[in-house]
């Protein structure tokens, strides 16, 4: 396909208002799943890539939270923890439990898998790889960009709002982070429905079809190859008043003791900052903006009562929590009575967790002034989102600029969610009272 | 009352300073430390409470006055 090819050869060419660009979206939709054999017993032949765990996985989490830790034979054999206790614990046990593959596929293709620092990244060397990244994800930085969130929702919402009605998931959320990462990363926003195709090829689709999950993967490092050669030349097609350094630049000049990372370290990295910080947040603010346009009583509250953002969006995280990861184990050990061998995968769904009535009392209600949310939905322990800064900043911007222009609205229409392990509407038809 | 964040727990998720921002600082990576001696003004009490209870790795510790 020629468009998924970097560049093109065009010199710089500056976007003169980022926010403003309109991104032509296709192909997100060529690729349907491949039908998969129903699930029978989730205790014992659970599949997330189910479309009943898609359209509704609450009631399958309540019911195997009753019980051990569930077992599947699909994906070279898997578990899957749903008490918060029991997400936690593995979540903390770098001992046993290895990051260097965090999504479940139907086998594991490649070994050893890609990395993706320090996503990927096990003690002791997480610690470096994170560490260089976090100063650019503190809340200090990232609200540096708020104006520019401002700006990208209110030309998104300025295209549709004359309409009377849009899909708030394919015309609003899915736009917002990518436009931001791109950015931040120094590459040109023009550019994001490339993003948007390839995310879609390596994480929904990508789990079940090898060959695309290759092209996704394989696409995305060639344009940050090309990007990464265009700096060396001293040139670049970031936005002229983006960020100095930009996070291209911050990882092909990364090193550690005094030793550059390898290029397959970098793209990783690179590879991981768009994946992570586009399907997420786009789904977070999906997610939202469905709960809201449902419930009346409380975009109505929302509104009235602006102090209550802080916490009514920790609530959303974290009873849509998007982001389920996966563990592979390192050494065969027990837990929770369960026999977990080395080299099979645990699926760590902190959505799960997050609505563990252990944990959370009303768990399936959504309450916008929790006192007590421990929530995950950034996970738990080092492997803490790097980006959860960015992506609180994005969704609390995304609804407070719907709620000032659209205060009244409604769902109409069927709902589609997405497959695959990042969680979130993909189709949200709403009409504007 | 007095806050205090446990280094060795803090992951950074900035929720304290969040809820908070007046009793928590956040260092060049993003991890909360106590403000000052952690001494909590009066009247933030509240805040201080919430702040503890949403620290995802338990980190943030409210100490009691004696008495």
């Amino acid at each position: 396909m020629s468009d998924s090819k970097p560049g093109s050869g065009a010199g710089p060419r500056p976007d003169a208002d980022i926010a403003a660009q309109t991104c032509p979206v296709s192909g997100q939709d060529d690729h349907p799943m491949v039908e998969r054999a129903p699930v029978t017993d989730w205790r014992t032949d659970w599949d997330h890539l189910d479309p009943r765990w898609r359209d509704d996985p609450f009631p399958i989490w309540n019911e195997l939270r009753e019980g051990p830790i569930a077992r599947t034979e699909r994906f070279e054999g898997a578990w899957l923890p749903t008490r918060y206790e029991d997400v936690r614990a593995i979540a903390y046990d770098t001992d046993n439990f290895t990051s260097r593959r965090v999504v479940l596929r139907h086998r594991k293709f490649e070994d050893p898998p890609l990395p993706a620092p320090p996503l990927t990244s096990d003690p002791p060397e997480h610690k470096a790889h994170k560490q260089m990244l976090l100063p650019f994800f503190t809340p200090r930085e990232v609200g540096k960009l708020e104006p520019l969130a401002r700006r990208i929702c209110n030309a998104l919402i300025d295209g549709f709002i004359a309409d009377g009605s849009c899909d708030a998931a394919q015309q609003y959320a899915r736009h917002i982070p990518v436009r931001i990462i791109a950015y931040m990363l120094g590459v040109p926003i023009r550019d994001s429905h490339l993003f948007i195709r390839w995310i879609h090829e390596i994480l929904e689709v990508g789990a079940v079809d090898d060959e695309l999950n290759r092209n996704g993967t394989k696409a995305m490092r060639d344009y940050f190859r090309h990007h990464i050669a265009l700096r060396k030349e001293g040139r670049t097609e970031a936005d002229p008043e983006g960020p100095d350094p930009d996070l291209i630049r911050v990882m092909m000049d990364g090193s550690l003791n005094g030793v550059p990372f390898e290029e397959r370290h970098v793209l990783g990295t690179l590879n991981l900052l768009m994946v992570a910080g586009i399907d997420t947040t786009w789904s977070a603010i999906g997610a939202s903006v469905l709960h809201l346009g449902r419930h009346g009583h409380d975009r109505r509250r929302l509104i009235a009562e602006p102090d209550l953002m802080p916490t009514a969006i920790e609530e959303l995280l974290r009873a849509y929590s998007p982001v389920t990861m996966a563990r592979e184990v390192k050494k065969d050990v027990e837990l929770g009575g369960c026999p977990m061998k080395k080299g099979e995968m645990v699926l760590l769904s902190f959505p799960a967790a997050n609505r563990d009535p252990a944990m959370f009392p009303d768990a399936d209600e959504v309450v916008l002034d929790r006192q007590e949310n421990r929530h995950s939905a950034f996970g738990l322990g080092i492997h803490r989102c790097v980006g959860s800064n960015l992506a609180r900043m994005e969704m609390r911007i995304a609804i407070e600029e719907w709620l000032k222009r659209i205060p009244d609205y409604r769902v109409d229409g069927d709902v589609r969610w997405s497959d695959g392990t990042v969680r979130g509407p993909r189709t949200l038809p709403v009409v504007f009272a | 009352m007095k806050v205090r964040v446990d280094p060795g727990r803090c992951e950074g998720h900035s929720r304290c300073h969040s809820l908070a921002p007046e009793l928590f600082d956040l260092d060049e990576l993003g991890n909360a430390t106590a403000r000052g001696d952690g001494a909590v003004p009066p009247g933030m009490e509240g805040r201080a409470r919430l702040a503890a209870a949403n620290c995802p790795e338990y980190a943030v510790e409210i100490v009691e006055d004696a008495g």
